[in-house]
């Protein structure tokens, strides 16, 4: 394999890496914050570029002695991953245009985003660690980044959290290499395939620490306890790229682990992996329904609904162990959609935040009237979040919903009635916001309008949460294409 | 044919919405324009359509979703049990848009979700596949919620609010019934479930049919969750109090008839004394509680509930007859309670309260509105001649020897409502003229003419000539009463 081949494979990630240094060196020689900005978003675009390049050549196989591997899989989440860094960036220009060192939170953005297109395509639990920890390093800063009180609380707690989830992390890795004499997944998976069932107890204990790690990242119930501080505390575009990236890549991950690593859904241990998703799915549902019905500040209720939209995706995790194959295609077709929903969601409350001062639910009172395209976006993303047809969450549901039935189990079914009962809860709290935007009148008559660049990522979200809800055969058929290199 | 159906109000509500800001006026012209087309096409359908012919007509079908194992198809068409209902609607579409002409406030929002309403029910009635039923089951939600909320009267938000929490939590485990039946046939298509419904799951069969039946049961609506229905109906305009009874009420009824008896007959023929027993306790308790009521609209509300419970009470009888007269029921219901609840509208914006202990011989006053009411509610109360008596009588011939009790409590129940539609009648209409209300004045404007005529010639025509109607839905309960007597 030649060096080019290497960096063929690893090509969007490096794309970022180095983008991150160009962008520091612009900063120097140039110093505009204006030329910074777009080359930043240069770079996200090269990124995706060649991402696109490796889809269409149908680019495959193992690179550095089989610790990175190059699949569909891969390809899709890293798309996914760029696609919301590259909308956060964009987003963030007013921001960014009063960030001292705007330069370094872009820099560490790209590092962030790039560590999570080499996490999704690492193939051994020590690439796997490292990458997770670039990416996280990257994001505690991030999360402090703005001189505030806040700020600086919510990049402690997501530091000192996240430093107790990759302790546990690392314990069950060192766990699962103690058993299987290999760091390499699917050397793992070939062990744990041979059924060695006295490792059984030692498997169980590793798979729970590797999932509470993961977790952290999936912002899953009961490891959820620092999102929605984090998402109230910690600068709003960081607030949406953890709300998506960092969620997409920890499910895509989780995936990895346990569907390549673990061996999949036939093994003497799926079934009880399975369960372990399966009882984490309902926490989460029930956690985050019960936290956001509470809330009244808009960044907070995004953090406890997407612990109990995790909930929702863990769904098909549940459903991958049990023998399902639209399993992971339903982790992965949700997660598409959920980027478009989620981030149009945080991107008005950011827009709502910079023109108004505010983050209170109540001072959403008569948004339709102050900023149409802000009111509706954000309305199109709720009744996303909700499930209500025509926008993709509906479908996301439906499908991965179905792929929970189509395992073909009792405690299954049983997990879905709960999910969809759990629906009907949220309904509540997110169509309380809906309504408050549409039917309460204004406190004045201060009218709006986003800036250039967040009134197009807005206007792309939605018009991405409507497409997908009326015409989502090809972002299904491209997360089923995915899955497929995960069996 | 279905599709252009479905079309020209998605197509109006678009158009409405997009109006520019000075004419917001003409929104009415749109909405009315492309109501009258889409009734026109019902009612071409109507004529077409052929009783001899088995199984759906009109079919129209394309692949919504096809991505490996998971196929959706959109397939919409017709049988004897939805082809009247389209019909309905159709006409009841005209009919709302006639009775919101002066609507004044924000007219272009308010054209464009009714025509959205429209398009999402018509999406119900004419959907073959379950998931797509599912998704215009609950496309209704939104346009029936803020019309409610923002053109409605009184505690408009909590009723609008008490609907959409009533219906979401109804239609939540549906989806999951849904999506079991799906698995086990190995398809979500309604002709070919119908075909083959599946006889077991890996939960029971009895609590996918509850799962299913819940959402049907709390749209109908019948006791003891029905409680959103009146508040919904008092506070709503007028308009859409005449599509939720008329139309949104009969979702329920037709999901019955057309997913949950045919998939599960086994089950369904099992609980049919349960469902007999909530229906005859449905229409006494609806009956008792209107007559304790002292609001107008809210008299009429409770007795759909009260109505309502013929349907199920029919459906529970599981045989032809029965099934008949439960769709027969609908269709008539949606006529003669939309004429109730456009009278009733009419009479609140002259008087412009709805206490009927402070309305008196208003007969003097408004006559023409005042023999409208007259004729709704005779033919409410099941007067021979009017198309209510030949649904209800079907209806309890079907039922009388499955369910003699509540079929009795069901007649029972024709009684009262005898007695408190008479009662109104005369409370309001008769008595002696008060000086408070000489300054009324009567109908006299076209579109109030349109919309009474329409209705009432609807009402009487079917009365006279019940065949029109009767030989579509007897073409339509077949096949279903057939899947029923063969478990049974």
């Amino acid at each position: 394999m030649t060096l080019a081949e290497h960096i063929h494979y690893m090509g969007p990630a490096l794309t970022l890496f180095v983008g991150a240094v160009l962008v520091l060196l612009a900063d120097l020689v140039l110093g505009r914050r204006a030329a910074t900005w777009g080359m930043a978003l240069v770079v996200v675009a090269g990124g995706l570029l060649w991402n696109a390049a490796q889809a269409l050549a149908g680019t495959s196989g193992e690179a550095l002695s089989g610790s990175i591997v190059v699949d569909r899989f891969s390809i899709f989440v890293t798309f996914i991953i760029f696609v919301s860094a590259f909308a956060v960036i964009a987003a963030a220009r007013e921001w960014l245009s009063r960030l001292d060192g705007d330069a370094e939170f872009l820099a560490l953005l790209l590092i962030s985003a790039g560590s999570m297109a080499l996490l999704v395509q690492s193939n051994d639990l020590i690439t796997l660690f490292v990458a997770l920890e670039t990416t996280s390093i990257a994001q505690f800063i991030m999360a402090g980044i703005a001189k505030s009180d806040k700020s600086a609380e919510a990049g402690l707690k997501y530091l000192l959290t996240g430093a107790v989830a990759a302790a546990v992390l690392l314990y069950g890795f060192a766990f699962l290499f103690g058993i299987s004499g290999t760091v390499s997944l699917p050397g793992i998976a070939e062990f744990v395939r041979s059924g060695p069932e006295s490792q059984r107890l030692p498997l169980i204990l590793a798979f729970v620490f590797i999932a509470a790690g993961f977790g952290y990242k999936m912002a899953i119930a009961p490891f959820h306890a620092w999102a929605p501080d984090v998402y109230e505390g910690s600068p709003a575009p960081v607030a949406s790229f953890l709300s998506v990236a960092s969620k997409a890549a920890g499910f895509a991950v989780a995936l990895r682990v346990f569907y390549t690593g673990l061996g999949g859904g036939d093994t003497f241990i799926a079934q009880d992996w399975a369960m372990l998703f399966g009882a984490l799915a309902a926490l989460s549902m029930v956690f985050g329904n019960t936290g956001a019905l509470l809330q009244t500040n808009a960044r907070r209720l995004l953090g406890y609904s997407s612990i109990a939209q995790a909930g929702n995706i863990a769904v098909g995790l549940a459903a991958v162990a049990a023998g399902s194959t639209m399993g992971p295609s339903g982790v992965l077709f949700f997660l598409g959609t959920y980027v478009a929903t989620n981030l149009g969601a945080f991107v008005a409350v950011t827009a709502v935040a910079e023109r108004l001062g505010t983050e209170e639910i109540e001072d959403y009172a008569g948004l339709m009237k102050r900023s149409p395209l802000t009111g509706g976006v954000l309305s199109i993303c709720l009744l996303s979040l909700t499930g209500i047809p025509p926008t993709a969450g509906f479908i996301a549901k439906v499908y991965i919903f179905n792929s929970a039935i189509a395992a073909d189990q009792m405690w299954l079914v049983g997990l879905v009635a709960l999910a969809v009962v759990n629906t009907a809860i949220s309904a509540f709290y997110y169509l309380r916001w809906v309504r408050t935007m549409w039917l309460d009148e204004p406190k004045d008559a201060v009218t709006f309008r986003p800036a250039g660049p967040t009134q197009a990522v807005l206007f792309v979200a939605a018009a991405g949460v409507l497409f997908f809800g009326m015409a989502p055969t090809w972002l299904i058929t491209a997360a089923q294409r995915a899955a497929e290199t995960l069996l | 044919m279905l599709t252009t159906f479905l079309l020209l109000p998605l197509g109006g509500a678009v158009l409405a919405a997009f109006l520019p800001h000075d004419r917001e006026r003409d929104a009415r012209w749109i909405a009315l324009t492309f109501a009258l087309a889409a009734f026109a096409v019902s009612i071409v359908m109507f004529i077409r359509f052929d009783t001899g012919v088995e199984g759906y007509q009109f079919v129209d079908s394309f692949d919504w979703i096809k991505a490996g194992d998971f196929n959706v198809r959109y397939v919409v068409g017709v049988d004897g049990l939805s082809a009247p209902l389209v019909l309905l609607l159709g006409l009841l579409s005209v009919v709302s848009v006639l009775v919101s002409w002066t609507i004044d406030v924000k007219p272009k929002q308010y054209f464009a979700w009714l025509l959205l309403l429209e398009a999402a029910v018509a999406g119900v009635f004419i959907s073959l596949d379950l998931i797509q039923f599912f998704l215009f089951w609950e496309l209704e939600l939104i346009p029936m919620f803020l019309l409610i909320s923002q053109w409605g009267s009184g505690r408009r938000l909590y009723s609008a609010t008490k609907f959409l929490i009533y219906t979401l939590a109804g239609s939540a485990l549906m989806l999951a019934g849904f999506l079991v039946l799906g698995f086990e046939a190995g398809t979500f298509d309604i002709a070919r479930l119908t075909a083959n419904p599946p006889t077991e799951a890996v939960v029971p069969m009895a609590a996918v049919f509850w799962a299913i039946m819940l959402a049907f049961l709390v749209k109908l609506p019948v006791f003891p969750v029905h409680t959103w229905l009146p508040d919904a109906h008092t506070d709503a305009p007028t308009a859409v109090s005449v599509m939720l009874a008329g139309v949104l009420l009969k979702m329920g009824g037709y999901g019955i008839l057309r997913i949950a008896v045919p998939l599960m007959p086994e089950q369904a023929v099992e609980f049919q004394t349960v469902l007999a027993t909530i229906a005859g306790f449905s229409v006494i308790w609806g009956a008792i509680i209107t007559l304790r009521q002292t609001d107008l609209k809210r008299l009429v509300a409770y007795s759909s509930v009260s109505h309502m419970g013929y349907v199920l009470l029919g459906v529970s009888a599981m045989g032809s007859m029965g099934f008949a007269g439960a769709a027969l029921q609908m269709f008539t219901h949606g006529t003669i309670t939309g004429l109730l609840f456009v009278m009733v509208g009419l009479v609140y914006e002259r008087t412009h309260t709805r206490e009927i202990a402070r309305m008196s011989g208003l007969m003097h006053r408004i006559p023409i509105l005042g023999i409208g009411m007259v004729i709704a509610g005779l033919a409410s109360l099941g007067l021979p001649g009017m198309s209510g008596f030949v649904a209800e009588l079907t209806t309890f011939l079907g039922s009388l020897d499955a369910h003699p009790t509540a079929t009795i409590f069901a007649i029972f129940g024709v009684v009262l409502s005898a007695g408190y539609i008479l009662w109104m009648i005369q409370r309001v209409f008769h008595g002696p003229a008060t000086e408070e209300w000489k300054h009324l004045k009567d109908a006299s404007e076209w579109w109030e003419f349109a919309a009474i005529g329409a209705l009432v010639i609807t009402i009487i025509g079917i009365g006279i000539y019940p065949a029109i109607l009767t030989d579509v839905v007897e073409a339509g309960v077949a096949p279903i009463a057939a899947i029923v007597e063969a478990v049974s």
